[in-house]
This record gives C-alpha cells, structure tokens and sequence, in this order.
C-alpha cells in the first residue's frame, strides 16, 4: 500500500465519523427509548390522539389564523361543547403541565415552536 | 432507454416497500435487516474501494497547466492551482473538495456567425453541483437529531439558521427547497440538451433520481403526509445503539424513504458516487508539482540487464576492426 499512513488515517475518521452515533450515546445516560407524557387531566381531546400526534401544529397554525385575521375565536369541539382556540387557555388547561407533556417530545426531537416566545406558560405567570 | 431503465427502478424500488410494508406488514426487514445490510455493505464496499486504489502506484506527478509552475525565481509561481509544496496541494484540495475548483472552470462551445468555434464560462453545472452537495450535507447532518439523545447544540443551531425564514409549520427548511430545485435542475439538464443526454447512462440518471426520491419522500413525510417522528426515532435510536425496535404506527412513506436511503448506500461504493472517496485520490490534485525539484523513481522499475556500447564495441572490437568500421576506442 502506498500513503499508508494517510490512507489509513483517512479510513479512521471515516469509521469514525460512522460510528459515532454509538459511541455519543452509548457515552450519554440519557434514555434512548421514547419519552413518557403526562396523562391529560380532561377527557377528551378536540381531536383524537393519534391525529394530534401528527398534526397538531397545523392545528394550532390554523387556529392562529382563525383567531387573528377572522377573529373567530370559538370552536364547537368533539362533545358538543364550545371552546376557545386557545392554546394558554384550552389545551394547557388538561395538558397542565408544558415540561411533562409538551416539552418532552420536543425536546426528544429537538423541536423549538417560536409559540413560546410570546404566549406564556400559565404556571410560570404565577 | 437508459432513462427508462433508470424510471423504472426508481419506481420499483418505491414500490417494494409500499407493498411489503404496507400491505404484507414487513415492518423488521425494512425498518431493521435491509438498513444494517445497507450500512455493512455501504462501509465494507467503501473500503475494498479505497484500499484498492492504495494498492496502485503513482510514480510521476502529473502536472496541470492550470497555473504558473514554480520556476526561476523571478517568476512568480501559482501556489493554489500548481502547487509545489504539501500545504499548497492542501489548499489545493479544500478548494477542490468544499467548492469545487475544476469545475469552475467549466466551459461550453458554441458556433457562432455560422462557424466561428466560440467558447464560453459555463457556470450552471458548478452553482448546481455546489447548491446540491452543501444542502445534502447539512441535511444530513440535521438528520443527526434522529440518531443522538441529547441532541447536540451543534444540530439545533443549524436547524435553526436552516429555519431563518419561519415559513409555514412544520417551518420549511430553506436546504428542503434548494435540494429538490437543484437535483431537478441536474436531472433535467441531461434530458434537455441533446448532447447531454446522448452521453448520459443509466448510471447518470439513477443516481440524481435516487436523491431526488430520497428528498421527495423526506419532504413529503414532513410536510404533507404526517407520521409519528417520535417513534421513527425510537427506530432510528435502536439501530444505532444495536437494539434494534420497530415500533407500531409509522406511516409507509418512512418506510420508503429508508429504503431509498438504504438503496442509496448499497449503490454507493459500486458507482461513480464513490467519486466521494476517490477525489482524494487523484493524482492531478493530491500531488505537488515538483518535478524539477525532486526526483520520483518509478516504484515498478525493476533491474534490467543492459548491454551498453562499451560492452559491445570490447565484445566485437576484433570483428569490427577488420570490417574497417569507426570505434571509439582502439
Ligand atoms: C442520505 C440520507 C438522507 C437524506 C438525503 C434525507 C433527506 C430528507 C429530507 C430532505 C427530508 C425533509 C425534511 C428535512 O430536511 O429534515 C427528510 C425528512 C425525514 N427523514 Fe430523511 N434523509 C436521509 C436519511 C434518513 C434516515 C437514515 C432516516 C431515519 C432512519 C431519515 C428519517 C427522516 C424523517 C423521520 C424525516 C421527517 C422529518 C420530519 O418530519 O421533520 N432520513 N429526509
């Protein structure tokens, strides 16, 4: 072989490079298996789980519009009754806590929604 | 035909999982068995690839007349484009290997007033080229938040400046858009021109289709067919600590982009993709020109036995003598 010595340097940061993936976590403590969300404390979302699981930003994106350039601001949810579209008022009022639901996905998938920059997380105002 | 052939392995390969995933529920093979085939496959062909390449020799820099070779030294040499020295094929190679350089120069002719050969800067193949090689890297590297927990700042940080704009939500990644625009553009730059595409192979076709399915797909489960990401990355996890899960509810469309991205590695080391490893090894840019300075021997030379003129006029002097033929000693 000729170069050996840059070739097989070459080949080191390749292998490396591959499988750092394992070393980082293996290194790391933290949990490789999906994080565990808190129970909601109602009973009834306003769309069942496994759709807001996917889609619930386009939910909220949808509500934002509704909210400030239509100014309708109620919605009929899946039980009949009349809600605001609000995510302070409506969604955090089950999911109470933002650090035990929302936030450990996000943080799971290193999601930053800009939403927290203005609107408040209720238990924090207190 | 060679645009067919590579359309309908395309297709084929997206339907493969389609239908296995989807209809006959092969969730294991293709989320699990075909991705670590593809990444042994992947590493080892990589290998065989560049330690065969090492086992070659290259006995003589080659130089290029790109630049001023260093000479007298009143002349004043190009240190970049003809290098004589390890830091100057260093540079060499960096701007070879980050943007580009031989490419750069690219050209294209052109008859004009009827018959007047004409040659112009051509730099749509380059910006193309370059547009799709950094996004593909930095989408790469953003999928990281799939295979590391925590993730590293490093990720959120790009995936914050690739989110600049704030453009819809899931917010689109500017690297999305211009990874698609500028595979579309490669592709169709080999059917559009005539000279192109008479010189383009299936192995030209297949690969930018390949990208261009691996993004499609990718873009598609982002933005329009929703699936549960947080256990893609349960899956993702797994396989990269050797536990390997597959768990329930992820949508087909992950599937398939998997599976290209799997293809992908598979056809990597066996294609002129593998140009990835071997633009380190070319001779033109990974050696100094310094053969006025240095003397490179031939690796391969071996002894040869020789007879000189000495030899032959003390072997027949006598035979020649008499033949009254000149020598050069008597
Ligand atoms: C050559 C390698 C790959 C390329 C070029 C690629 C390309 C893409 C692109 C362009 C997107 C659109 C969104 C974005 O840019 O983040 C995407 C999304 C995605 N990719 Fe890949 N991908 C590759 C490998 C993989 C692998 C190995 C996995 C998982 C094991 C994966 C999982 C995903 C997932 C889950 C999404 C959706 C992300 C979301 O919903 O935010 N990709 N991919």
């Amino acid at each position: 072989m000729y170069d050996a010595g840059k070739v097989i340097l070459g080949i080191v940061v390749f292998l490396a490079l591959v499988t750092f993936p394992l070393w980082y976590n293996l290194a790391g403590e933290a949990s490789v298996t999906a994080p565990e969300l808190e129970k909601a404390e109602g009973s009834q979302c306003v769309e069942d789980a496994e759709w807001m699981r996917g889609h619930h930003m386009d939910l909220l994106d949808d509500w934002r519009d509704e909210v400030v350039r239509d100014g309708e601001r109620y919605f009929v949810g899946p039980d009949g009754q009349r809600m605001e579209k609000s995510l302070s008022n409506t969604c955090l009022s089950c999911h109470v806590n933002k650090d035990k639901f929302c936030d450990r996905c996000h943080n799971y998938m290193s999601v930053d929604p800009y939403c927290w920059d203005c609107h408040v997380i209720p238990k924090e105002v207190m | 035909m060679n645009l067919f052939f590579s359309l309908v392995v395309i297709a084929v390969l997206i339907a493969l999982p389609w239908v296995l995933v989807g209809a006959a529920g092969l969730d294991y093979l293709f989320g699990v068995i075909v991705p670590y085939v593809a990444l042994a496959v992947f590493v080892v062909g990589l290998l065989m690839r560049v330690l065969q390449w090492a086992r070659l020799p290259v006995p003589f820099r080659t130089p290029t007349t790109c630049g001023q070779q260093k000479s007298l030294p009143w002349i004043k040499p190009s240190r970049l484009e003809n290098p004589h020295s390890t830091l100057g094929v260093i540079g060499r190679m960096l701007l070879e290997v980050l943007f580009f350089r031989s490419l750069f120069r690219n050209t294209r002719s052109q008859l004009r007033d009827g018959s007047r050969l004409t040659y112009l800067a051509d730099k749509w193949l380059w910006a193309g080229g370059l547009a799709f090689h950094w996004t593909f890297l930095i989408v790469v590297a953003r999928h990281f938040r799939f295979f590391l927990e925590p993730v590293p700042w490093c990720v959120s940080v790009m995936e914050g400046l690739d989110s600049f704009f704030q453009i819809g939500l899931p917010i689109i990644y500017l690297t999305d858009v211009i990874i698609i625009a500028a595979l579309t553009y490669l592709f169709f730059r080999r059917i559009v021109n005539p000279r192109l595409r008479y010189i383009s192979l299936a192995g030209d076709y297949f690969p930018l289709l390949l990208l261009l399915g691996i993004a499609v797909s990718g873009v598609w489960m982002r933005y329009f067919d929703k699936t549960d990401i947080v256990g893609i990355k349960e899956l993702s996890m797994g396989l990269v600590t050797l536990g390997p899960v597959v768990p329930e509810g992820i949508g087909v469309t992950f599937f398939i982009h998997l599976f290209l991205v799997s293809a992908l590695l598979i056809y990597f080391p066996f294609s002129k993709l593998v140009h990835a490893g071997g633009v380190f090894f070319s001779p033109t840019r990974n050696l100094a020109n310094n053969n006025r300075v240095k003397r490179h021997i031939n690796p391969w030379d071996y002894p040869v036995k020789v007879h000189t003129y000495e030899e032959y006029e003390d072997e027949f002097r006598d035979v020649m003598k008499a033949a009254e033929m000149p020598l050069e000693k008597e």
